[in-house]
């Protein structure tokens, strides 16, 4: 069973969100659960700092040996820092999800109403598995 | 519902992800795949490959009969050898690719993929009517574990008095391996040297619980169809379903040197192929390694980097372990050879065009 931290917010595309609460800046990767159902990560492809996403939009990719899968943005705003050590190595979503293997932070605008809490977003992975 | 092998259970237990293919549920990794790939290249894998069929032609026409129904030549093979062979269409498509065996003068073992061997069963039974041969379909009563990798014959070694060293590449021999019966073929699918062995379903676990204990020492790893398709990726083998397909001859995939039209009588798809032995043809299978960091994947077009005109499609790609780049195999026009692209979801990659295979093991 891979780790839901209870302290993050998530979508059902399985983005964690973490820092909502203060309802400035946010910061977002994959979960566990969908590090592991993708298998080894060798490629990530994330949106350009200063862009401006909105939520629900495909903004980058995560590729894993064997499937592609698009990143979406699960609030809308600005981005202001995407990690480029994830770029780099890649393997960092697998082995620290939650960590070092965020993605992007972003100034929010807009939050969307159906984020999961950590208990809904379990019953998302269990209904999948 | 997925037919489970009978290693299921073991898979679970080694926490593996079960993943349906071709209607069976498979293990796709147990952990890491790209660290089950590297066991294989480095020490061994151990592989359950039980969704295969075993498909047995008995009879004092059983070579005749595979004749007529293959495109090789298989009544001229030695007992105790295997042949790479295809059935093909009546029009020359290919309807499976197949490994048979001659274990004795009057039997062979066909080897057909997951997804086509109730037809390739029924396909043997019909052309096999006018000679004295039986086709029976006896992959329920089967099983198949593979251990491939350098260190795989020092593994088997442990378990079996066979003479290992002997066996040749595309070569069978019934032995007794960890006390179970089975025939040790050395044949494979990850360009290591290495070994498949068909033993009765009921005598799978004894087989995998002991070679797991026996491969402990040499790095022996469980390894998955994830590992298993960037494997044989590497090792340029084509996979039913992406190089090969009913649409596509023998020629068509570069493989026309498997047709064997110097046999005796006629085969099934013979008339068809005859005329395409000396055209050359339109696309070539070629393998493609990418600059960049994406991977082109099947289906994906590849095109020509100046104008961005189609000039052939994906058939397979993955990141490869060994060249450290996203590898993939295409059908390319035979007249484009550079400043080619894949179109991967839109932005076109460049890739440069290099033989196949991506990878062999140094001897």
């Amino acid at each position: 069973m891979s780790s839901i931290p209870e302290e993050l917010s998530y979508t059902k595309e399985h983005e964690w969100i973490a820092g909502l609460e203060d309802g400035i800046t946010v910061t977002v990767g994959i979960t566990a659960y969908a590090a592991e159902s993708l298998g080894d990560v060798v490629f990530v492809q994330l949106p350009e700092a200063g862009a401006t996403v909105e939520a629900g939009d495909a903004v980058g990719e995560v590729e894993s040996t064997k499937s592609v899968s698009d990143i979406y943005a699960p609030v809308s705003g600005e981005v202001i820092e995407v990690n480029q050590v994830v770029v780099d190595d890649p393997s960092l979503v697998n082995s620290d999800p939650y960590g070092d293997g965020w993605l992007f932070r972003v100034r929010v605008q807009d939050t969307p109403e159906d984020l999961l809490s950590a208990e809904e977003y379990a019953t998302v992975t269990t209904a999948d598995s | 519902m997925s037919r489970p092998t009978p290693l299921r259970e073991v898979h679970e237990s080694l926490g593996a992800t079960l993943t349906d293919f071709a209607g069976w549920l498979m293990p796709l990794r147990y952990g890491s795949e790209s660290a089950e790939h590297n066991a294989v290249r480095t020490a061994a894998g151990l592989f359950d490959l039980s969704h295969m069929g075993e498909i047995f032609v008995t009879g004092p026409q059983a070579g005749e009969a595979l004749d007529h129904a293959l495109i090789g030549h298989l009544s001229a093979l030695e007992p105790g050898r295997a042949r790479y062979t295809m059935i093909c269409a009546a029009d020359g498509g290919v309807l499976d690719d197949l490994i048979v065996y001659r274990l004795a003068a009057e039997e062979f073992l066909v080897v057909a993929n997951a997804s086509n061997y109730p037809k390739v069963a029924a396909e043997l039974t019909e052309r096999s009517a006018d000679f004295d041969a039986e086709v029976e379909d006896r992959s329920d009563q089967y099983a198949l574990v593979a251990v491939q990798g350098p260190r795989s014959q020092e593994i088997l070694a442990t378990l079996t008095d066979a003479d290992l060293p002997s066996l040749k590449y595309y070569a069978g021999l019934p032995a007794t391996v960890a006390g179970v019966k089975a025939l040790i073929a050395r044949t494979g699918y990850t360009g290591e040297d290495g070994f498949e062995l068909f033993v009765a379903a009921g005598d799978a676990v004894t087989l995998w619980q002991e070679l797991t204990k026996a491969g402990d020492a040499y790095g022996l790893r469980p390894a998955g169809l994830s590992a298993r398709d960037t494997l044989r990726l590497e090792a340029g083998m084509p996979l039913y379903g992406n190089e090969l397909n009913a649409g596509l001859t023998p020629f068509d995939a570069g493989l026309g040197r498997v047709v064997r039209f110097d046999k005796p009588g006629d085969f099934v798809g013979r008339a068809a192929l005859a005329p395409l032995k000396d055209i050359p043809p339109r696309r070539r299978l070629t393998g493609l390694v990418a600059r960049g960091r994406r991977v082109p994947r099947h289906g994906y077009p590849v095109v020509r980097l100046t104008d961005g005109t189609v000039v052939g499609e994906v058939t397979s790609g993955a990141p490869s372990q060994s060249l450290g780049k996203p590898i993939a195999m295409a059908y390319v026009d035979t007249d484009v050879s550079e400043g080619l692209a894949v179109d991967i979801r839109g932005s076109h990659e460049p890739v440069d065009v290099v033989d196949l295979p991506f990878y062999r093991r140094s001897k």
